[in-house]
């Protein structure tokens, strides 16, 4: 077989699965990491202790575990089907890089300048005012380059579904491999090339996304 | 006899252990300029930013127009403030900061039509007529589509005046607005604060180091020494006559 693009074409079908659990988790964790950054500002205690909690376990535990207690042993214990190994693949990175990133949003929040919610107050805004119009929009300019970071993360840690029987990008990888053992380097080159190829675009944006939160943040 | 707009009443206020006001009481008048001078650590920044309600008194009253500040009536009992009465009774004053705290994000024009807009539910062209003019009146109409970050220290602190009053506040409140300037730009900030002095008839409070000016556009000037109000009176009767001993003092360190 002529090596890179042969090994390259029976790789492809894996896209599919790559960059959709991709595109699906990264949606989810940012929408989890708002809900968790702000509810662990949030002036209730139960809120607070509650998020802090989920963050702390899911950040503190491996991933490919996490992924196997959703595939294997939460059906058991609980006797809840939690659908497909597509949806837990994206539940289980959502929640895990979700954890990671709702300390990204709290800590951008905090560190909006104080002079910037004292103006505000003497504004008259309300709260939800202040948060909206003033704090939100700074600091999502300083989350932006920490969530580019972790999205690419996000894409190399899909490889793990590979684990749960999901036929992504390095599945297709293992299986070309257990059939051509000799051509495991190849392989593997091609696949790294690819997830690459992938991150190439958030590599970018991430440099991007530098020199916009550089631009609006307080002197 | 007019009513005063703003009372203070035995006004206390502590951080932790340390005592930062011991009593203060005070009547701001309609359309009065008030100066508070004296060493730094004195209070005098505390005074303002209570009744900007960005601290709040450990015991005393604030009367704002008849109502106060930080306590509100429920169930016929007097009870710390929720932020809806705070909101309520603060509407009327309007905050000028020692380091501007203009919106990074937005902007010298939409850092004066933010609030006019979502907080007071006013006309977008009406608000946007009224900002223009008065960035005209602080000299700044040729930088309205800049952002906060492309001006120098003294534009940044006009704009932050700009911002605030198009708001229309009847009591202004000035924290020490020049200290983080440039020695170069004190000037054309006092300038403006001197324009809006003459000609509009909002009270305002200024904290400030600057005794020639407060000198000329002060109808009453306090001293402060720590925690309490040493003197009080017109600007003739602090600055020039005194013979209060701290107050000398603290004088003589400016004149040279």
């Amino acid at each position: 077989m002529n090596p890179i693009t042969d090994i390259g074409g029976q790789l492809i079908p894996g896209l599919g699965i790559t960059i959709s659990i991709l595109l699906a988790s990264a949606l989810f964790s940012y929408l989890m990491a708002f809900i968790a950054g702000l509810c662990r500002l949030s002036k209730n205690v139960f809120l607070r202790k509650f998020t802090g909690l989920y963050v702390e376990v899911f950040r503190g535990t491996s991933l490919i575990v996490q992924l196997f207690w959703f595939v294997y042993a939460i059906p058991i214990l609980f006797g809840v089907n939690l659908g497909s190994n597509w949806s837990i693949g994206v539940i289980a990175i959502g929640l895990n890089y979700g954890a990671y990133l709702s300390e990204v949003v709290r800590s951008s929040i905090l560190a909006v300048a104080p002079g910037q919610s004292e103006a505000a107050t003497a504004l008259n805004m309300t709260s939800f005012q202040k948060m909206r119009l003033v704090i939100f929009p700074q600091a999502v300019r300083m989350m932006l380059p920490e969530f580019a970071n972790y999205t690419i993360q996000m894409l190399k840690g899909t490889a793990l579904v590979s684990l749960i029987s999901l036929n992504d990008v390095l599945y297709y990888g293992n299986i070309l491999r257990s059939s051509n053992l000799s051509y495991a380097p190849l392989i593997y080159i091609v696949v790294l090339i690819i997830y690459f190829l992938l991150a190439l675009p958030l590599i970018l944006f991430s440099r991007k996304a530098e020199k916009i939160a550089k631009k609006g943040v307080a002197n | 006899m007019t009513e005063p707009i703003v009372q203070y009443k035995k006004v206390h206020k502590a951080f932790d252990d340390v005592k930062v006001l011991k009593g203060i009481d005070l009547d701001i008048y309609p359309s009065e300029k008030v100066a508070i001078i004296g060493p730094s650590g004195s209070g005098k920044t505390t005074i303002i930013r209570m009744l900007m309600t960005l601290e709040e008194p450990t015991s005393g009253d604030i009367i704002v127009d008849g109502t106060n500040l930080w306590k509100m009536e429920k169930k016929g009992e007097l009870v710390r403030a929720n932020e809806k009465h705070l909101r309520s009774v603060r509407g009327d004053i309007g905050m000028v900061f020692q380091h501007f705290n203009l919106f990074p994000h937005m902007t010298i024009l939409e850092n004066c039509m933010t609030a006019p807009i979502h907080v007071k539910g006013e006309d977008k062209k009406e608000v946007e007529e009224r900002s223009i003019e008065m960035l005209g009146r602080v000299g700044l109409g040729d930088k309205m589509n800049n952002y906060p970050s492309q001006l120098s220290g003294g534009q940044k602190q006009r704009v932050a005046m700009a911002r605030a009053l198009v708001m229309r506040p009847k009591i202004m409140l000035f924290d020490e607005v020049t200290s983080a300037l440039d020695p170069e730009l004190v000037g054309e900030v006092l300038e403006v604060i001197r324009d809006i002095a003459k000609n509009d008839d909002m009270a305002m409070v200024l904290v400030t180091h600057e005794m020639d000016f407060a000198l000329d556009i002060a109808d009453k000037v306090l001293f402060l020494d720590e925690g309490v109000i040493e003197e009080q009176g017109s600007a003739q009767e602090v600055i020039n006559d005194s013979q209060n001993k701290r107050l000398r003092e603290f004088l003589s360190r400016f004149r040279n």
